[in-house]
């Protein structure tokens, strides 16, 4: 009966060998592999991100530049919206019903069970109506978030924006940001980003198969909390900065003012400004396009990327570099009919007949005769052949920072030019040329492109008689107030400090003599040394420019004011050069009143009337109040309409 | 007699325990698949693991009542189980709901039956009495026929409804034939065929031909004396050959696209863990996370978070491999293999051939489920509904089982007595 008992042995075979498979690939995928593990935390953990609270910039008097205000932004869940009013809830936060139904179906389509941002940024008014009637909105609620404010609305260039990381920087991030995330894009918020920026936190959260949150994981044991960016003290005068805001209002140019002590900017005023507020916020996209339209560039960041010849006030670097050269001193006169002649026919007028001029007049007056003749001898006659004098001379007027960027904290910064010897080789086509053909550089003409704030920093070498600090806008950084290193050394122009007497005489009394171009600049009380410059515009009216320092001894304040189109050095850039000094020194303005708002008032943008009476008069008040609002992104535009 | 003395004298009770440990193990799963660590419930009528409790005490209690039984009622009343069976089977295609796509279920008051889950029992126990009825001998062609007709009408009535899965159980009936005298040329053919069916889905059918001719050839060489040999081999290609076509055919035109589907994820003929390999791959996380320990009890995301579907049901087996790890896999699917020595053992120590047969077809049936269900949550398998025994959620599935074994038991009680 039993006949075939020994296939028993097979079945229980087949039963063994088979379970046996099953456990070698259990053991397989549990044991060796660790994928499945990975992939399992990946179903069930979310790292949520903790967002730091940015860091908030401050002036050097630690008044709040830059702070960080709550918005609100409306949250749906779009499961857990059950029917109500729709009419009432679009009045509510000011949308009309077919916004609505878009953003409704955006926020499904995104996901029905994850909470999506339904609108960004309600202001403090809808949120405060809102909140009332929430209970009325089940499945909306309303998540804090904060956005960058500018109380004074000021120093935009400066300051700079934030905005939401694009594709590339989330790429370039290494994972540090992610879709939504907010990042400096211009000024200190852009080059201080890594220290702005705070550290994130993280929670991990455990959720279900359709995302919804199921707590913490492993009791928050992983978590970590944020840590809030570092605050940043810059060196900017809030109150200066405002006030060469002003004086700068419906003027296209710079003024950069730098403690010649330590290299610390107490101004920097590119003009025309905008409302930093504009490009926070709703209406950010629209504001920005408006300003990258503006004819006048207003995002253009005057100060360190606009270039120049400098014009006459490169004369005070050419003095110093022929005397520390030894081909002049104090003594040194030089003849002027009211012209240079070189080379064959070449002839280079002056403002005046001088006839017989000395090194201190010759500042004071401006004398271009005189440094036709200086600068001729510092390479023609500088025993050696004018290539190598030209080098020579190239590399002293270099180590006044000219011709490299000055390494500054802000993004952008543009070198200018200093020609090389290579450049006219090249151009004569061979390297037999001397002073003649380069003259033009000897009264800051021709092939220089200097920027503003290097502008300032050689006056402040001149105030420190022969050294500098590196410019920078941050102080001292976060609470310990630590200071850069690289702040704290000092760089020497090359020249030695007794050569500047007669220099500093000269640009004295530039201001404090009645026979100096800028003598209706002079200050009560503090003796401010400075020199005109007017550079010539091929395009249009030529450019006013004054740089000075005060006061003289022991200098506070190294200043450049460049004013495009607006004619002689002494008529616009000079009185507003010496309010500023004025308002830095002493906190208060001497002169009447009348004579600052004739400046504030004063509209000198390319095709506009001067004076105009139809321009608007700005006040204090005025500007301030622009703050909350963001429509109004250009203050240049809207009074020029 | 024996046996009147305790009622309960000769009953098996390593099967019981293992059973009822089985039940228990699949009952503290179900919990952990359902439980929700935000609302922690004690215990709960309403969800899954509260109304398995009520089957499994509903399972003992038939299964007892069973022992209590004359196993005379069951030999005799084998065609009229049979008859009922398939007349439900067809009464379902009718008035049947129809769930998840299958037309399964048979509402009976605030349950419903699944009819294809006796339907194994009743068709164990008609082929045991065909093929222990005196001279039946399974070598005969006739016999053959019966019994296949025997399981295939289920079968194709299951297949309408359609569940595939069910009606494939009733191939594993083949072991039950092989032990009963079947030429072992089936169980080689068995063998073949799904070899060939997985080269042929995966491979082209000229490269397998190709194969299939070497091989041949080579077997032609070494036993080109043994006539017996070359006859074999002969048959084997031709079968190979239209083996493949038919595969070719049935696969590209007969398999539904979601069939067709599984196969191809567990072959690795397509990579989509976000679409249609979904199920296999959460399935395969669960349990591949579990490492050797587990996560602990309660302690499985994947599962408790509904990251794998039919977590309670058919993948029960993610939360034994998530949260008691290796060796709780281990464990479980020893105890199955215990069982199912334990059966076929218990089936050669009957002196009926009734009780013999019908044990291999429990053995048969029970190894079915559990290797193929195992086997689908861990990828070796395409995704097959089936339930695997004793553990998954489910009253028809938990009773059909109980009463499988529990006859068998019954039989094995009164071994000693007069046939």
């Amino acid at each position: 009966m039993n006949s075939f008992f020994a296939r028993k042995f097979v079945v229980q075979g087949i039963f063994i060998v088979l379970t046996a498979v099953l456990i070698t690939r259990l053991f397989y995928i549990q044991v060796i592999s660790d994928e499945y593990i990975l992939s399992a935390e990946n179903n069930v953990i979310r790292r949520l991100p903790i967002y730091p609270a940015r860091g908030v910039i401050l002036d050097r008097y630690e008044k709040i530049l830059v702070q960080n205000e709550p918005v609100y932004d409306l949250m749906i869940i779009p499961r857990e919206v059950k029917a109500f009013d729709t009419l009432e809830f679009c009045k509510l936060i000011g949308i009309d019903l077919a916004g609505f139904h878009k953003r409704f179906k955006k926020a499904r389509n995104y996901s029905p069970y994850k909470a999506s941002i339904f609108e960004k940024q309600l202001s403090v008014q809808i949120y405060g109506s809102f909140q009332e009637k929430l209970s009325n909105y089940p499945g909306f609620f309303v998540q804090n978030r904060t956005v960058r404010r500018y109380p004074d609305s000021i120093a935009a260039h400066f300051l700079g924006y934030i905005g939401e990381v694009n594709q590339k920087v989330i790429e370039k991030s290494k994972g540090f940001y992610s879709q939504g995330d907010y990042h400096g894009i211009t000024g200190i918020e852009k080059s201080y980003e890594e220290l702005l920026r705070g550290q994130r936190g993280v929670q991990n959260l455990m959720v279900d198969a359709l995302n919804r949150p199921k707590g913490n994981y492993a009791n928050g044991k992983y978590d970590t909390v944020a840590v809030s960016g570092e605050h940043m003290i810059s060196s900017l005068d809030k109150e200066l900065q405002k006030f060469g805001e002003q004086l700068m209002h419906n003027k296209i140019g710079s003024i950069v003012a730098i403690e010649p002590s330590t290299g610390e900017i107490l101004s920097f005023v590119s003009s025309p400004a905008y409302d930093p507020n504009s490009m926070v916020g709703r209406k950010r996209g629209n504001n920005y396009m408006t300003l990258l339209n503006d004819k006048y560039k207003p995002m253009f960041v005057r100060p360190i990327q606009a270039e120049y010849p400098p014009g006459s006030i490169f004369k005070v670097v050419n003095a110093l570099v022929a005397q520390q050269f030894r081909l002049i001193n104090e003594n040194t006169y030089f003849f002027c009919p009211g012209g240079y002649r070189y080379g064959r026919k070449g002839f280079m007028g002056c403002t005046h007949v001088h006839g017989s001029i000395n090194l201190e007049n010759s500042i004071t007056e401006s004398c271009n005769t005189y440094y036709g003749y200086a600068y001729s001898r510092m390479i023609d006659y500088a025993g050696m052949r004018p290539v190598n004098g030209f080098k020579r001379w190239r590399k002293a007027v270099s180590a006044f920072g000219i011709g490299t960027a000055l390494g500054i904290d802000l993004p952008g910064e543009r070198n200018g030019l200093l020609p090389t010897d290579e450049l006219y080789t090249k151009r004569f086509k061979n390297n037999q040329w001397g002073s003649a053909y380069t003259i033009s550089l000897s009264i800051g003409q021709g092939e220089l492109g200097i920027t503003p704030l290097q502008m300032a920093n050689v006056m402040a070498i001149v105030a420190n008689r022969g050294f500098f600090y590196k410019p920078h806008l941050i102080k001292a950084i976060g609470s310990k107030k630590v200071i850069k290193k690289e702040y704290l050394q000092k760089n020497n122009a090359g020249i030695d400090s007794k050569y500047f007497n007669v220099v500093i005489d000269g640009m004295s009394a530039v201001v404090n003599q009645p026979s100096g171009t800028a003598w209706y600049s002079k200050i009560e009380d503090i003796e401010m040394c400075g020199k005109t410059g007017t550079v010539q515009n091929p395009h249009g009216k030529d450019h006013s420019v004054f740089v000075a320092f005060a006061p003289r001894d022991n200098p506070k304040i190294a200043i450049a004011v460049i004013v495009e189109n607006a004619g002689f050095g002494a008529t616009w850039s000079a009185p507003i050069a010496s309010l500023m000094v004025e308002k830095y020194i002493k906190k208060s303005i001497s002169r009447p009143q009348i004579y600052v708002d004739r400046i504030m008032q004063a509209n000198l943008l390319p095709g506009a009337i001067q004076f105009s009476p139809t321009s608007k008069k700005i006040t204090i008040d005025n500007i301030s109040s622009t703050t909350n609002t963001n429509e109004k992104p250009n203050r240049v535009i809207r009074t020029n309409e | 007699m024996n046996n009147q003395r305790s009622l309960f004298f000769n009953v098996d009770w390593f099967v019981i325990l293992t059973y009822i440990v089985l039940c228990m193990i699949g009952w503290f799963n179900i919990h952990a698949a359902v439980y929700d660590p935000l609302n922690p419930t004690i215990l709960d009528l309403d969800t899954n693991y509260g109304k398995q409790l009520i089957f499994i005490i509903s399972a003992i209690i038939i299964g007892f009542t069973i022992l209590l039984l004359d196993s005379k009622f069951f030999t005799t009343f084998s065609p009229i189980f049979y008859a009922i069976t398939i007349i439900l089977l067809i009464l379902v295609l009718i008035i049947g709901r129809n769930v998840g796509g299958n037309q399964a279920w048979i509402p009976v008051g605030s349950f419903r039956l699944q009819p294809s889950e006796f339907a194994k029992f009743a068709t164990c126990l008609l082929l045991a009495r065909y093929l222990s009825s005196g001279t039946i001998k399974v070598q005969e062609i006739r016999t053959q026929l019966v019994a296949a007709f025997i399981i295939l009408l289920p079968t194709v009535l299951i297949l309408l409804q359609p569940d595939a899965g069910s009606a494939l159980t009733f191939s594993s009936l083949i072991l039950l034939l092989y032990r009963e005298g079947l030429s072992g040329y089936f169980l080689a053919i068995e063998g073949l065929s799904i070899l060939l069916f997985v080269l042929t889905v995966l491979y082209n059918k000229l490269i397998v031909l190709a194969g299939i001719i070497v091989v041949a050839g080579i077997i032609f060489y070494y036993y080109r004396k043994s006539k017996k040999m070359i006859k074999v081999t002969g048959f084997g290609v031709l079968f190979s050959i239209l083996f493949i076509f038919s595969v070719d055919y049935a696969y590209n035109q007969i398999l539904k696209p979601h069939q067709r589907n599984r196969i191809d994820l567990i072959l690795g003929k397509v990579d989509d863990p976000r679409g249609i390999g979904y199920n296999l791959n959460q399935s395969k996380i669960a349990i591949g996370s579990g490492g050797i320990f587990g996560k602990g009890y309660l302690q499985g995301t994947q599962t408790k978070y509904n990251f794998v579907p039919e977590q309670s049901t058919d993948f029960i087996f993610c939360t034994v491999g998530e949260e008691w790890g290796f060796i709780g896999c281990l464990f479980v699917i020893g105890l199955y293999l215990f069982l199912l020595i334990r059966i076929i053992n218990i089936a050669e120590r009957q002196r009926s051939s009734f009780a013999r047969i019908y044990g291999y077809g429990v053995a048969s049936i029970l190894f079915f489920h559990v290797f193929i269900n195992i086997g689908m949550t861990i990828g070796l398998i395409p995704v097959i509904g089936i339930p695997l025994p004793f553990l998954s959620y489910g009253g028809s599935s938990l009773w059909s089982f109980t009463i499988l074994l529990f006859i068998l038991l019954k039989f094995d009680s009164n071994r000693m007595g007069i046939i």
